[in-house]
């Protein structure tokens, strides 16, 4: 643990009076020094305060250092001040709680700093980060709702006598807040049990070893720790270079916050952040267009990409492509209108919204976490935070995991895993370090989509297109018959080294239930499974999974990949 | 010398012809190679496979794939209540095919009531048409039956929808609808007839009671229903009749799902009881008596108890026995060839490459003895078959770890060993169980209870903590647990599982966050709404 009384020259002494003034001698430049947090009282019964020197201000030489004074036994006394810990998690998103909890449960004193700044639209939420107040909840939750609206409509068809009813956004709105409400709670509960301690501070780094947080009321606390983990994760971007963007647009950081319908909605975007939102808006009823510049899912197998696109528009989102917003205003009904343009043809267009969603990427929050006075690297494009394999910055004991690291899946298990591996390596309980490849993930578009392992392209990049064999079918949902859904999307493809046993490099599932689909073949290409164990496990059936087990047919065959019967 | 000399232009023959690059190949793929080297013109066919079921249907469209004169016997004969159905056997016809959507309908009707809580404003009370659902259901089983025969054509199979009986070695008499016998010889025979569901041999359950043979086109809607049994087709049936919205009483005489890991069965029975199945337990019926004709009309079923002598009665409109299915090995003539049968199960006996005890005649399916009744065994089973006897391949079917699942309400799916047979053959110590229960992310909004999912692994400690059985509780089982089965082909561990990560948020992703062993007593209740 840092101890204090890093450097006390003997030549300084400060006076603090009791409203805070503090004067030394022989005195400080204004711009040398800091003062963070309150006096704190010690065992003895003075009270001590922290000053810190900033560094490179030609006193003191350039390090940034800790000064210690003890003041006089007059001083107020509060509770707050500098505290010092094993471990310090900055962010309490998904990868922060999990490393803290972790490093708690094996011993360690730990503190977790976490503050929500709201969006510029004032949407603000609680502990847990974005996973649970404005990603992944939510939006399985709204996800869930949407396809409950397809199962009425399918129920008819099984017998049920139930005509198409109107949706209520108010009310599932409010039964998914009250649902991440819980979750907030349950995380402060959880941090309690584990003997973390919660600070809702906003931090910055003073140096390399301290941390100064702000609470909402501006009081100041400083933090010391051996280790310092940042899991500050990021936010939306807004596209500020276009007029009125920020001023009427929302983004994911809002949407599940919405009290009220979002009505007619264009959402601007091709990440899965923009089509799971598209996608959930339209299975609600609601009039919805999506405007993609370029390609969608940029990251994913493009077949499949193009594949989860066409269903959207098949079932009803407006896809706007090679498109680009150039202006929101609002007008004097309250409705926004959108100016756009085709970049293909330069053509300008003009639409008429309710709601404007910009899901254009997210930028790390590392911004305001003064990295320089830590001397922690970034990606200056990305502001994404370098580390290495041990989730080691710059700084070797300052590590960062999730969304804020550079090069790493955004991806909540991920963050979680990464986390608590840290933690374990932190408290030498292991040495095990965390693996990126072959990382699973779902988009939870109406029809989703779950892989694992590389795209057809990416394996064609790295093993040529001799060398690769992909399997694939068009299959039909076995619940899909009887209400005569169209399945003309469900298609699964698995890419396969092409020399005996083909050993699987990745798997593209399109259908219903993708994400539970997906698990158990994420499991099995970790076991290095081949081709042919795949085809040797028996399938279930009737189920969509076993589908993937009974993948036959060759893209180098040419055969229809249509799958017919039982 | 010219003698020795002739003997080498002749060698040097067949050698060429052999070795051509442009003749052998063609004829191998056509089959036509084969087919001068192995058919045996003194048989009308090279096979024929007795039953039109998954299992025999693939055999016959692989055999006939690879350039063979294949034959198809297939007859339903009518259940005792006359029900009859077309092609494709079990499975297609009245097994998983309308099993699975009458199950998916029941969802459907949960997803009616979750609606509301996710702000569709569904009227309270939705009824339930039960012809509605049942013609959607036929409708689709009906163009299943036309796809296969289709499908049966174009490859050239002879499908004859007669009866199959061995009259002599390699001689078969095909009886059709209206009682006209002809016969048929083949060189090779597979045996695919599967099983039928078994009656209780009681008073009035032929006349009465009904099977799943009767259920999946019964044309009303069976009311309240008695279901006699604890097989996966007993609760399954229940299950979805409680979803329906239907009254429904299981009487299970002992065992719920025998050979299934039995904390899961038990489990499985409880999340029924939830939906408002009852249960009675250790009861067999002794004699069904009709009170009312009518459809439904009014059965009164008299039941005693396994455990002593207390009689009860109970007033049901539909009684559906499932109490077991027994093998179509009776009336085949096997005694006229000689085919062993297992006296007391009715299985044929095989060795690993589905060979019965007449070397010509083999069996796949359900009524092979000792493997497990799944489509997709028998549809693999038969493939590899007929790849083996005419495509001159060595691949055997692997019986291993053939993953399962119950379409109850709550889905049960299971890869591996149950735990009491784990431990039976590894012994309890050298045995690590995980175990939690879990809380599906779409059953929060819909304040559905969070303690009844669950999902268990075991594992043997001194194997490198190998997963040797999965079994999972819970929505959508079915597609969860197929990738495991992947996995535990390939040797699953925990540290893999341990190691992948998860996809969040799922219910499959609870396997790679299991930390609670079982032998730790430790709480692994959640916490609720």
């Amino acid at each position: 643990m840092w101890g204090g009384g890093d450097y006390t020259p003997a030549s300084l002494t400060c006076l603090v009076s009791g409203s805070g003034q503090t004067t030394c001698t022989p005195s400080l430049p204004p711009a040398c020094w800091g003062m963070c947090g309150h006096p704190i009282p010690s065992q003895d019964g003075t009270s001590s305060l922290t000053l810190y020197h900033i560094g490179n201000c030609g006193l003191l030489g350039s390090r940034p250092r800790l000064l210690l004074v003890l003041p006089s036994q007059s001083l107020p006394l509060t509770p707050a001040g500098r505290q010092c810990y094993d471990l310090l998690v900055i962010g309490g998103g998904s990868g922060g709680l999990a490393c803290a909890k972790e490093a708690a449960q094996l011993g360690k004193k730990v503190a977790v700093v976490d503050y929500v700044e709201p969006s510029p639209r004032g949407t603000r939420w609680g502990l847990g980060g974005t996973c649970v107040n404005v990603g992944c909840i939510p939006k399985k939750l709204m996800h869930q709702a949407a396809l409950l609206g397809g199962m009425i409509h399918d129920a008819s068809h099984y017998g049920w006598k139930v005509a198409q009813p109107p949706h209520d956004w108010g009310k599932m709105a409010e039964a998914v807040q009250n649902h991440v409400k819980s979750l907030n709670w349950g995380h402060r509960v959880q941090l309690q049990d584990r003997k973390v301690k919660y600070f809702n501070f906003k931090a910055s780094f003073v140096n390399p070893h301290m941390v100064c947080g702000v609470s909402k009321g501006g009081e100041e606390t400083l933090l010391s720790a051996d280790h310092i983990v940042i899991a500050t994760g990021g936010r939306p971007r807004y596209p500020t270079h276009i007029e009125g963007a920020l001023e009427y647009g929302i983004t994911s950081d809002d949407i599940f916050w919405l009290k009220e319908s979002p009505g007619k909605t264009l959402v601007v975007g091709a990440s899965y952040v923009a089509l799971e939102c598209a996608g959930f808006l339209t299975g609600l009823g609601l009039d919805t267009t999506v405007m993609i510049r370029s390609v969608p899912l940029r990251a994913f197998d493009q077949q499949m990409a193009s594949l989860v696109t066409e269903h959207m528009a098949v079932h009803g989102t407006r896809i706007l492509r090679g498109c680009t917003p150039l202006r929101v205003e609002r007008l004097s009904d309250g409705r926004l209108q959108v100016i756009w343009v085709d970049l293909a043809s330069d053509k300008k267009d003009t639409g008429t919204f309710d709601t404007v969603l910009w899901a254009v990427g997210r930028v790390p929050e590392t911004r305001g976490l003064n990295l320089e006075k830590a001397g922690v690297r970034t990606n200056p494009n990305t502001q994404k935070i370098l580390v290495d394999a041990q989730e080691a910055t710059s700084v070797p004991h300052i590590y960062a995991i999730g969304d804020v690291a550079e090069g790493r899946p955004e991806l909540t298990p991920t963050a979680i895993m990464a986390g608590r591996l840290l933690a374990q390596r932190l408290c030498s309980r292991s040495s095990d370090l965390m693996d990126y490849d072959n990382v699973p993930t779902t988009v939870f578009t109406p029809l989703e989509y779950g892989c694992v392992g590389l795209s057809e392209e990416e394996a064609v990049a790295r093993h040529g297109e001799e060398r690769v064999e992909v399997y694939h079918a068009y299959y039909k949902p076995l619940e899909f018959v009887v209400p005569e859904r169209d399945a003309s999307q469900c298609y699964i493809k698995m890419v396969c080294l092409r020399e005996p046993p083909q050993l699987v490099l990745g798997l593209h599932f399109l259908g219903p239930n993708a994400g539970e689909v997906t698990q158990g073949f994420a499991l099995g290409i970790k076991c290095g499974a081949s081709y042919q164990h795949v085809m040797r496990t028996v399938g279930i059936h009737p189920t969509c999974a076993e589908e993937v087990a009974k993948l036959r047919i060759s893209k180098r065959s040419g055969l229809d990949p249509t799958v017919t019967g039982c | 010398m010219p003698i020795k000399h002739r003997v080498q232009r002749k060698s040097l023959k067949t050698s060429h012809t052999v070795s051509s690059p442009l003749v052998t190949p063609q004829a191998h793929q056509s089959g036509v190679l084969q087919k001068l080297l192995q058919e045996d013109p003194t048989y009308d066919y090279d096979l024929i496979v007795i039953g039109g079921g998954s299992g025999g249907l693939s055999c016959a469209q692989e055999a006939a794939a690879l350039g063979r004169r294949v034959m198809v016997l297939d007859l339903v004969v009518p259940s005792p209540q006359g029900t009859s159905w077309g092609v494709a056997g079990t499975c297609v016809n009245v097994g998983c095919v309308p099993k699975k959507l009458m199950h998916q309908a029941a969802l459907l009707g949960q997803a009616l009531t979750d609606s509301r809580k996710f702000g569709w404003e569904c009227s309270q009370q939705v009824k339930h048409n039960w012809e509605t659902m049942t013609e959607a259901i036929q409708k689709h089983v009906g163009s299943l039956n036309r796809s296969y025969q289709r499908a049966l054509r174009e490859k050239a199979v002879a499908y004859v929808n007669s009866y199959g009986e061995f009259v002599e070695h390699h001689k078969i008499k095909a009886t059709n609808g209206k009682g006209q016998e002809t016969y048929y010889t083949a060189a090779k025979f597979v045996i695919a007839t599967g099983e039928r569901p078994r009656y209780l041999g009681i008073q009035g359950d032929k006349e009465y009671c009904i099977t799943s043979d009767d259920f999946f086109s019964l044309p009303y809607c069976p009311g309240a229903t008695l279901v006699v049994g604890a097989s996966s087709v007993a609760l399954e049936c229940a299950g979805f009749l409680a979803g329906l919205g239907l009254e429904v009483t299981v009487m299970v005489s002992s065992q719920l799902l025998r050979g299934f890991d039995q904390e899961m069965a038990e489990k499985v029975a409880s999340s029924m009881q939830q939906l408002g199945v009852r249960f009675l337990r250790k009861f067999v019926p002794v004699e069904v008596q009709q009170l009312e004709k009518g459809s439904p009309g009014k059965l009164k079923v008299v039941a005693k108890s396994t455990e002593g002598t207390e009689i009860i009665e109970g007033l049901y409109n539909t009684v559906l026995l499932a109490i077991g299915r027994d093998s179509c090995t009776k009336k085949i003539g096997l005694e006229k060839i000689g085919v062993k049968v297992n006296e007391k199960t009715g299985k044929i006996p095989v060795n690993d490459v589905e060979q019965s005890s007449v070397p010509y005649v083999y069996a796949v399916g359900d009524v092979v003895e000792g493997q497990p009744e799944l489509t997709p065994v028998a549809v693999q089973a038969g493939r590899l078959l007929a790849r083996r006897l005419f495509g001159g391949r060595l691949e055997k079917c692997d019986y291993i770890n053939a993953p399962t699942v119950v379409f109850t309400p709550l889905e049960y799916g299971c890869c591996g060993y149950a735990e009491e047979k784990a431990v039976e053959v590894y012994r309890k110590e050298n045995l690590e169980v995980y175990h939690t229960l879990f809380w599906p992310l779409e059953w929060t909004v819909a304040c559905r209870d969070s303690n009844t999912c669950y999902a268990k692994i075991i594992c043997s400690k001194f194997d490198n903590d190998r997963v040797i059985g999965f079994h999972v509780l819970g929505p959508k089982a079915g597609e969860i647990t197929q990738g495991f089965a992947a996995a535990m082909k390939c040797g699953l561990t925990k540290q893999l599982l341990d190691d992948t990560i998860g996809i969040h948020p799922t219910c499959a992703q609870v396997f790679t966050t299991l930390e609670t062993t079982k032998s730790s007593g430790l709480d692994i209740t959640q916490k609720g709404c």
